[in-house]
């Protein structure tokens, strides 16, 4: 699904050329829950950026469900990015003036989708993330919690193959981040990708793999079976 | 999209509701100034005779002696009644007319309706043909009723309401100075704008009411009106013939530029014979300008009209500076959201569509108060003391161009805008916000 070769990103100006990211190369498969992790300015939002199709990398090849990106133009790359990813962020960035249907309905517009068609997959977005009495209400009506979960919706409304999340619960407390993984991890075990950017060991230690990003370089961690979450058949869906 | 796009437009536009105030206002007082003077101008070089402007043409002569003869000066504006009706009989034009201007004491059949003072154009039989006169009822005199100086005129449906109480009164009486004239044409109530064939009287009046052969109201003396220039003592009467007074217009039809030549080269060989019979002094001097040549000639539209419009578009132009300004903050402040757009989906062009249909909509708004201060506006102008002022009407082209003017003008004000818009980086404000 995900297919990185030596993919660099280099920010040059007029003084200072830096890389955040060297000759990066990693694969992630459909259904697997991946973690990044690794210490700050390393490369990790980098990473997601480039993953997510909001930069464009500088060197190497990257393929996102077969399709090498390098090539796309803005069009292309903005369809492909609606089509295939969501994303989860660590403030949510929900739109204030927007009640939830309107949140969750933004990437459906860009897809140009009937308007029938639209209101059935916000409708069961919000359903699975378990707000579905509340699409009338605004962002501001909402608990931290149930915003990132009507951010989730708004990423699975299209039905994205990959679920991009950049600390995604940095910003709730420990129960409301629980429920926010338990939701994760439910959407994994139902077959989305996800990929999850995270300074906090034990939201990677739920991860079926770990990748660790130091100086712009990718690594797969090892680590011990108890830390190894149970792959995607046996996980049970929690709501 | 689009209906999406208006419905993202309406919900920013009430989310920062002072900055849209303030931009609505920017746009609709550039607007409604500038429609005001654009309508007046409009009015004022409107073409008079739409689709025969370019076959018309107005001549000039030069008949003066050689006494203060300076190469190259403009002839003289008006002809001698000798060689307006040379030419008229010359007919080497597809038309041809003579004319001036005059105005008579009318005399009603009517009891209790006092005689009052019509203004005339004594003229010759293609007046009608060559200007597209609309006739209601009646047809013009003809050629030979020219020659022969047959009592009859054609009136205006005003003038004949007024005098006899109804439009149709082909075949009546109409006394003029005490002489009797058959009424055999009665038209519309014409007012070409401006007054093109003549521009020694208003130029943009009302028009005339009564129209006699001019060889009739020579014989009959009707009084004429306009400028009168001899360069000679005249003796005896200037509005004879062989007097060195100019005092009419002649106007021709010619239907191709290849015609027009050749009539110039008449006009020359004309002046260069009566240059060899010694009446006239200079050599040949001629001039042939079609409505649209000589209305910039004699430059009808005030210079004051003008400068108005001018002053009015930069006017414009700074209120579309600060709308410029006014659309770059508000936004600049929702990259935010134009951030989260781009990352689920919307390309750069979706941004630039979505925030000029913003733009535009604000446009569309400050147009119509816009168009609110432009009828305000000319309801000034007409109360000014202009002889132009009860012209300066909003018509249907006005109105659509109001629309045009500030959907465009907003547009182009927006692009800026929009296109720093469309460039914000999702990453960083995505990470930001």
């Amino acid at each position: 699904m995900l297919h990185m070769t030596d993919v660099s990103k280099v920010y040059r100006t007029e003084m200072v050329e830096t890389h955040a990211l060297r000759d990066l190369t990693l694969e992630v498969k459909d259904g697997e829950f991946v973690a990044i992790t690794g210490p700050s300015g390393s490369g990790k939002t980098t990473f997601l950026n480039i993953a997510g199709l909001l930069e464009e990398h500088t060197g190497g090849e990257y393929r996102l469900d077969g399709v090498e990106v390098r090539q796309l133009d803005d069009r292309a790359r903005s369809r492909l990015r609606n089509e295939k990813i969501g994303f989860v962020f660590q403030s949510f960035n929900l739109i204030p003036d927007l009640n939830l249907f309107d949140n969750v309905d933004v990437p459906l517009r860009y897809r140009g989708l009937s308007r029938g068609d639209r209101k059935q997959r916000i409708e069961r977005a919000l359903e699975r993330v378990g707000l579905a009495s509340r699409v009338r209400h605004f962002p501001a009506e909402l608990s931290g919690g149930q915003q990132q979960r009507v951010a989730i919706a708004r990423a699975i409304a299209g039905d994205p193959k990959l679920l991009l999340a950049d600390e995604p619960t940095g910003n709730l407390d420990s129960q409301m981040a629980r429920e926010v993984m338990q939701l994760l991890e439910e959407l994994n075990a139902q077959g989305t990708l996800v990929v999850i950017v995270t300074h906090d060991p034990e939201i990677a230690a739920r991860a079926q793999r770990n990748v660790h990003i130091v100086d712009g370089v990718a690594s797969d961690l090892e680590r011990g079976p108890s830390l190894v979450r149970p792959t995607r058949a046996a996980a049970q869906p929690v709501v | 999209m689009f209906t999406y796009y208006l419905d993202l437009a309406a919900r920013s536009l009430r989310r920062n509701l002072a900055l849209t105030v303030l931009m609505i206002i920017a746009i609709a007082f550039g607007i409604g100034a500038s429609m005001t003077t654009l309508t007046v101008l409009h009015v004022l070089s409107n073409d008079p005779i739409p689709g025969n402007s370019q076959n018309l043409y107005f001549v000039q002569l030069e008949p003066r002696r050689a006494l203060g003869f300076v190469p190259g000066k403009e002839p003289l504006e008006q002809m001698t009644r000798t060689d307006s009706e040379a030419l008229l009989r010359a007919a080497k034009a597809d038309r041809q007319v003579m004319m001036t201007s005059g105005n008579a004491a009318v005399e009603p059949q009517r009891a209790g309706l006092a005689p009052f003072f019509a203004d005339g154009r004594w003229t010759s039989t293609d007046f009608f043909a060559m200007f597209r006169v609309p006739f209601i009822a009646g047809a013009p005199w003809t050629a030979d009723d020219d020659t022969r100086g047959t009592r009859v005129a054609v009136i205006t449906s005003a003038l004949a309401d007024k005098v006899f109480g109804a439009t149709e009164v082909v075949g009546r009486t109409l006394r003029v100075e005490g002489n009797d004239l058959r009424v055999i044409g009665v038209i519309a109530n014409w007012r070409p704008t401006p007054h093109f064939y003549d521009l020694n009287n208003d130029t943009y009046g009302k028009g005339e009411q009564l129209f006699v052969p001019f060889s009739t109201s020579r014989d009959l003396k009707l009084s004429r009106s306009g400028s009168l220039d001899c360069w000679d003592d005249p003796i005896g009467d200037p509005l004879a013939l062989n007097v060195p007074c100019v005092w009419t217009q002649f106007w021709v039809e010619l239907a191709t530029v290849e015609k027009a030549a050749q009539y110039r080269d008449y006009l020359v060989s004309y002046s260069l014979e009566q240059l060899r019979t010694g009446r006239y002094g200079r050599p040949p001097n001629v001039r042939l300008r079609n409505v649209t040549e000589w209305l910039d000639f004699k430059g009808v539209v005030p210079n004051d009209v003008r400068l108005q419009t001018w002053v009015a578009l930069g006017f414009l132009l700074v209120c579309l500076v600060n709308t410029v300004g006014l659309l770059l903050t508000k936004f600049m402040r929702r990259s935010a959201e134009i951030g989260v757009r781009r990352a689920l989906g919307a390309s750069k062009r979706s941004i630039f569509i979505q925030l000029l249909v913003e733009a535009g909509t604000i446009g569309l708004v400050g147009g119509l108060l816009g168009l609110g201060l432009a009828w305000l506006g000319l309801w000034a102008v007409r109360h000014q003391p202009a002889d132009y002022a009860d012209l300066a009407q909003l018509d249907l082209p006005m109105l659509a161009g109001t629309f045009v003017l500030a959907i465009a003008a907003s547009l182009l004000a927006g692009l800026l805008p929009a296109w720093r818009g469309c460039q914000v980086t999702p990453a960083i404000q995505l990470k930001s916000h």
